[in-house]
């Protein structure tokens, strides 16, 4: 599977490559200002009853944004909410038009904002997926070739005459998933969806999606979820209150949206600088062992092992350290803290070496390993968050649940004579 | 996908507008959308397109029977129920076609906020999906106008000027209800007022000649719709009718009609087009 432990080099080399490539988007100084009305004025007497008031108010969604997209990169832009992500998207996407600067792109975007718009429920898969094609800029003919492609990774063949709003809602979005990822312009935009469906659909997008990461395919996506940057990105951008915060490498990106988050969460006791380029801690190893081997691969119930090599960049005061376990579905199965056997303050180069056995319950399947570590006992307070340091994958017969439980049943029987 | 490297090209991105992405990519999504907007208008109905003949029939056979029997109007014109029938199907596009397009974007939200779509396609489906129905209406009349024995005329050809008259008017006035309706809900409301005023106010179940001169003479033959359907009248039911030029009374006179005829077109586009690029914002 993944047994980079070092992620952070193997990605920056990635993102060296891709960098190297011609520009495909091109974006200089876009700004973007919304006049929200305070009162949203829609009728003819409201507008003139209210004319010469200014009762707007002015909303600075993007602000003087510049940022070069090379072919082939996978592009994540990153925000909390209301940093402008969305606004950028759709000035990129053609569907709202900036005031200021301009954007150069080179071949055809398809815009995906949310999944399956313009479906048409009285109509068939079929005419749907045509309609769509044209409305994403093919040609009928060619919109029409693409059928057989979108219907067999949905898996809804037979389902090709059926009208949509027949379909099941599992159905309709595999569908919506199957037609934007068959769409076969050069540049795609993607708003957050990433996997949808059954586990086992979920599996064939992430894998539809490392595929796109390694191919000349372009792809913007917009996301809160610092693990997909982290996986799939190439580089990253993090854009706060409408500028541009940061543009560079994925892990380093996702460590500052978080600590722009936690920032102004309360009981933070002294300002981060998110513009920190040295994390405080960084993790030089990390890797599971069964056996008393370093593997990537364990049968259900062996024993298992997970260790790591932490290393202080600067002083931390009061470290905490935590791992969680996340399935293949985005389930946090479990996780612990290792505050107690750490020191009450790290000193910048102090290496930790951490080896924590764990009670092997997990069923088979793939299970991420995310890493934190927070200073001052606090956690709010983040120094280093890193969504995929590992993955392994446990095998042998499956189970109900997430986990299997160890269990001691006794039955008793009594049967009453006839 | 790298096909021996093709050059890179960086090209502007002009943002939303009126015809974005070229005109194949404009007409097909135009024809794609008027074609399921069609379709779908009849969906689960027994009948189908054969609600689209019947709607204009029976209020023909409503108008017919008020006019001849009730209020006796018709009788001393030509042919009364053909030019009332040919009439109530011109006129059916006309109202037809700008009462789905004054909300037309808005019915389209998810659409417009969400895909990079010319602009233009959505109001002009409306206009397509009634052009459509008027296709299949007229079928009707022309057999209504030759099992009335209306002798044929060679100003029949000259109907498509009509027609494209018609269409002209009715889109631009489509586009500009659709772009202000956005900003103004209240378009929609006021449109169905005046399309009602512009139902008598135009000879479409009552000839022009039965119009007493005076300031309704005149206001009548300003309204470009007015000459229009005098015209047609001329051109394909009755060469004795009085045509555009005697209704608005002279060449000159007629400039007025041209006049509101052009400046509607043309402001009608320029308001789309400006309002255009904006119309993902305001809804």
């Amino acid at each position: 599977m993944s047994p980079p432990t070092d992620q952070a080099t193997t990605q920056g080399r990635a993102a060296t490559d891709r960098s190297a490539g011609p520009v495909v988007i091109e974006a200089r100084g876009i700004d973007k200002t919304f006049q929200l009305p305070i009162n949203k004025v829609n009728s003819l007497k409201e507008q003139i009853t209210t004319f010469h008031r200014g009762e707007y108010k002015r909303l600075e969604a993007l602000r003087d944004v510049s940022f070069d997209i090379h072919r082939g990169e996978f592009f994540g832009i990153v925000g909390r909410n209301g940093s402008g992500k969305s606004t950028l998207l759709k000035v990129l996407a053609s569907i709202y038009a900036a005031d200021a600067g301009r954007v150069r792109m080179a071949g055809r975007l398809a815009p995906f904002i949310e999944l399956g718009v313009g479906f048409n429920q009285e109509l068939t898969a079929r005419e749907n997926v045509e309609l769509n094609g044209v409305m994403m800029g093919l040609e009928r003919r060619e919109a029409r070739s693409r059928l057989g492609a979108v219907l067999e990774f949905a898996e809804l063949e037979e389902f090709v005459d059926m009208k949509l709003k027949n379909y099941s809602s599992g159905m309709l979005v595999r569908l919506a998933f199957s037609v934007m990822i068959q769409s076969d312009a050069e540049i795609l935009l993607i708003d957050e969806v990433l996997a949808v469906g059954d586990a086992s659909f979920q599996q064939k997008c992430a894998d539809v999606f490392h595929e796109i990461r390694d191919s000349d395919r372009t792809v913007i996506l917009v996301t809160h979820d610092m693990g997909a940057v982290e996986h799939y990105c190439h580089r990253a951008m993090l854009l706060h209150d409408g500028s541009v915060r940061a543009v560079g490498e994925p892990g380093d990106i996702a460590r500052k949206y978080l600590r722009l988050n936690f920032q102004q969460a309360p009981g933070r006791s002294d300002p981060l600088d998110p513009e920190s380029e040295i994390a405080d801690v960084i993790i030089n190893d990390v890797w599971i062992e069964s056996g008393g081997q370093r593997v990537t691969s364990l049968e259900r119930g062996e024993d298992l092992r997970l260790c790591a090599k932490l290393e202080a960049k600067r002083d931390v005061e009061g470290p905490q350290v935590g791992f969680v376990f996340t399935n293949i579905d985005g389930v946090d199965v479990a996780g612990f803290g290792i505050p107690e056997n750490l020191p009450e303050r790290l000193r910048a180069g102090d290496r930790l070496r951490i080896s924590a056995a764990i009670g092997n319950r997990f069923l088979p399947g793939r299970y991420v390993v995310k890493c934190w570590v927070h200073r001052n006992l606090n956690l709010a307070d983040l120094v280093l968050y890193s969504p995929h340091v590992l993955d392994f994958v446990v095998f042998g017969r499956d189970g109900a649940g997430v986990v299997f439980l160890d269990q001691d049943v006794e039955v008793e029987i009594d049967r009453g004579s006839a | 996908m790298s096909d021996g490297a093709p050059p890179l090209v960086l090209e502007e991105v002009r943002g939303p507008s009126a015809v974005g992405g070229g005109r194949r990519r404009f007409f097909d999504l135009l024809l794609l959308v008027s074609v399921t907007e069609f379709k779908k208008s009849f969906y689960g109905t027994a009948l189908g397109y054969v609600w689209s003949l019947v709607r204009p029939l029976l209020t023909f056979a409503v108008l017919l029977v008020v006019f001849t029997k009730i209020i006796r109007l018709g009788s001393e014109v030509e042919f009364y129920p053909v030019l009332l029938l040919f009439n109530v199907v011109v006129f059916g596009f006309f109202q037809e076609a700008t009462g789905a397009a004054v909300n037309s974007v808005l019915a389209q939200e998810g659409i417009v906020r969400k895909t990079q779509f010319p602009r233009l396609v959505i109001p002009m489906a409306s206009v397509l999906v009634a052009f459509f129905t008027l296709t299949l209406n007229l079928i009707v009349v022309v057999i209504f106008l030759l099992a009335y024995g209306v002798p044929a005329m060679w100003t029949w050809l000259l109907f498509p000027v009509i027609l494209a008259l018609m269409i002209v008017l009715t889109s631009g006035i489509s586009l500009m209800l659709s772009a202000l309706n956005v900003r103004f809900r209240d378009v929609a409301i006021i449109w169905s007022v005046i399309s009602m005023v512009l139902l008598y106010g135009t000879p479409v179940i009552y000839p022009f000649e039965i119009v007493p001169p005076g300031l309704i003479h005149d206001v009548l033959a300003i309204n470009p719709l007015t000459l229009i359907f005098a015209q047609a009248h001329v051109w394909i039911i009755d060469p004795n009718a009085e045509g555009a030029l005697a209704v608005a009374g002279g060449w000159w006179q007629m400039l007025p009609a041209a006049a509101i005829f052009v400046t509607t077109c043309v402001g009608g586009a320029w308001v789309f087009r400006r309002e255009a690029p904006r119309i993902a914002e305001l809804l």
